[in-house]
């Protein structure tokens, strides 16, 4: 009998190795967890069956091109679409035998922090179905904590796989900017968009990451990565340096028990034998929000002007082109990515360019000096990765800025390109809570060392309370 | 800055989206309330401060122009909502 609730990627592979299960059992026990449970979580927009072989089983956010699979990016724009080749990181699975199990639900066109944006309806969140996964990659982050897959891919713009990641009780990471190929997958912010592994413990988070990451000659940001991907064995954190920004722990909005169970972890950290001070980020937090509210849209309405009906997706009926374009358009897009379209045309637009877009990316760069001037000091910062645990279905629809605050903690780092992992760190209200480290670009190997001795330390059950037998 | 009706519905005519009623008077107000929330980034003097379009310092990436294996025409028109022939199929072009 496969456990799906508890089993570990890294497990699965010792027991398909070890011949004590088939590649076959094993796709067969996560597709029988989908039949049981995704009818009430709806994590899946698509399930597959199994292609074969012995390799692990894999969930994939839906903006990720799957050749033959189709892929909608949660919208009805894209709805009925088949790619005819898969993505570059889909490759690199296939190349290590992993197996997809099918694609996972996402805000549309991945805009959003509770996939309540998806076209298809929204996830529920495994630990409290009336909650919300978190986004945009929710789907993906619920299939593994709710045992429908041992591990996922998503993608993180301003905090896609974090913010779901601890809103769910898993292991998310956003890598370095560059470092995993977007080739293939739907592009939302050029200059912002990583793919990233979401798994259960931080070991299978960094072998994930192993296999994805590395220069693609089809992505011309890729890089080669500067050292090998290493798994964590170490307990102790002697000699490692952590920083605890004010502004992203005292952050208005963080709820108190969300700021206990961080405050905890950090004192476990001077446990283990880190050395842990305060530090600030005067301006990062302050404008973190707008910059990134005005380089998404903006970089988004540019991304989002293929869809127009003509080589793929939807087109809507018109007896004339301009008719067909605005309508197919204005039929196959949801409210958010209309809404993130207009905001980013007006900033593009002449007049307004240099006081927007030039000016945010300007304040990039002020985000970017003040990180790397905490990583002469640290090896690594450290606060909650969202203000709060999963917030009730519905709550924060009505309001576009109250969602938008939702990554508040994360989006300083992903606007300086940097690496961070999310790990459950305890609960607040029966909750999930998420603890964000956030590292100098290509610091993966340090995250992974000290989320895993926290991990050990820690020992939170990732398993959802109302699913433990 | 405040957007108004009219540059809402230039706005929306440069990104080719025909917006129903209901959404230019919803849009109008959220708009406004995302571009009084982004305009906070004119609060900073960054006079001096180069832009960052790009987070790594990576410089441009040459390679040889080769010719290599790519999608065939039936995959490059297999998702064609029309096609003729060869060709992606459209409407005729009208007043723009």
């Amino acid at each position: 009998m496969i456990d799906t609730l508890r089993l570990t990627a890294e497990e699965a592979k010792r027991l398909l190795d070890a011949r004590e299960v088939s590649g076959a059992e094993l796709f067969a026990a996560y597709r029988a967890a989908i039949g049981d449970r995704d009818e009430e979580l709806h994590c899946f927009l698509h399930v597959c069956d199994d292609p074969g072989g012995d390799g692990i089983p894999i969930a994939l956010k839906d903006v990720i091109g799957t050749k033959g699979i189709p892929t909608t990016a949660g919208s009805r724009i894209l709805e009925g679409y088949l790619p005819v080749y898969d993505s570059t990181v889909v490759q690199r699975l296939k190349a290590h035998g992993l197996r997809i199990l099918g694609k996972t639900n996402t805000d549309e066109f991945a805009m959003g922090s509770s996939t309540e944006n998806s076209a298809f309806g929204p996830s529920h969140n495994p630990w409290d179905p009336s909650r919300v996964p978190g986004g945009s990659g929710g789907g993906s982050a619920a299939a593994v904590s709710a045992g429908l897959a041992p591990w996922a891919l998503g993608s993180d713009t301003g905090g896609s796989i974090k913010q779901p990641s601890a809103l769910c009780g898993n292991v998310g990471l956003r890598p370095t900017y560059g470092t995993v190929s977007r080739y293939g997958v739907v592009a939302f912010a050029s200059s912002l968009d990583q793919v990233g592994p979401v798994a259960r413990t931080v070991r299978d988070c960094a072998f994930l990451y192993s296999i994805i990451a590395g220069r693609d000659e089809r992505d011309s940001t890729t890089v080669e990565l500067p050292e090998h991907v290493e798994l964590p064995n170490e307990d102790g954190l002697r000699g490692l340096r952590v920083g605890v920004p004010k502004e992203l722990n005292k952050a208005e909005g963080i709820e108190p028990g969300v700021a206990a169970a961080v405050q905890a972890a950090i004192a476990q950290l001077e446990e283990l034998g880190a050395e842990v001070g305060e530090c600030a980020l005067p301006l990062s937090v302050e404008f973190g929000m707008p910059c990134y509210y005005l380089i998404a849209p903006a970089e988004a309405s540019s991304n989002l002007a293929r869809y127009d009906g003509v080589r793929y997706g939807y087109r809507a009926d018109a007896e004339e082109r301009l008719e067909m374009y605005e309508r197919t358009r204005n039929e196959g897009f949801g409210d958010e990515p209309k809404r993130r379209i207009m905001v980013g045309t007006y900033a593009l637009s002449a007049g307004y360019y240099d006081a927007y877009y030039g000016q945010a990316q300007k304040v990039r760069t002020v985000i970017k000096r003040e990180h790397d001037a905490l990583f002469e000091t640290f090896d690594a910062l450290v606060s909650p990765t969202s203000p709060t645990v999963a917030f009730p279905l519905g709550a924060r629809t009505a309001d576009p800025i109250a969602m938008y605050l939702s990554d508040l903690l994360t989006i300083p780092s992903c606007m300086a390109g940097l690496p961070g992992l999310s790990i459950p760190c305890g609960l607040s209200e029966g909750l999930p809570v998420g603890l964000q480290l956030v590292g100098p670009q290509f610091a993966e190997n340090t995250l992974f060392r000290i989320g895993h001795a926290l991990e050990q330390a820690l020992g939170f059950d990732p398993v959802p309370e109302r699913l433990r037998a | 800055m405040a957007i108004d009706r009219k540059q809402l519905l230039h706005v929306a005519r440069l990104a080719r989206l025909e917006l129903r009623e209901d959404e230019i008077e919803r849009l109008e107000g959220q708009l406004n309330d995302i571009l009084a929330a982004v305009s906070k980034v004119s609060e900073l003097d960054l006079s001096d401060v180069p832009p960052t379009s790009h987070p790594l310092d990576v410089v441009n990436v040459w390679e040889e122009d080769e010719p290599r294996p790519c999608l065939t025409v039936e995959e490059a028109l297999a998702n064609a909502p029309e096609r003729r022939g060869d060709f992606f199929k459209v409407p005729p072009g009208g007043a723009a």
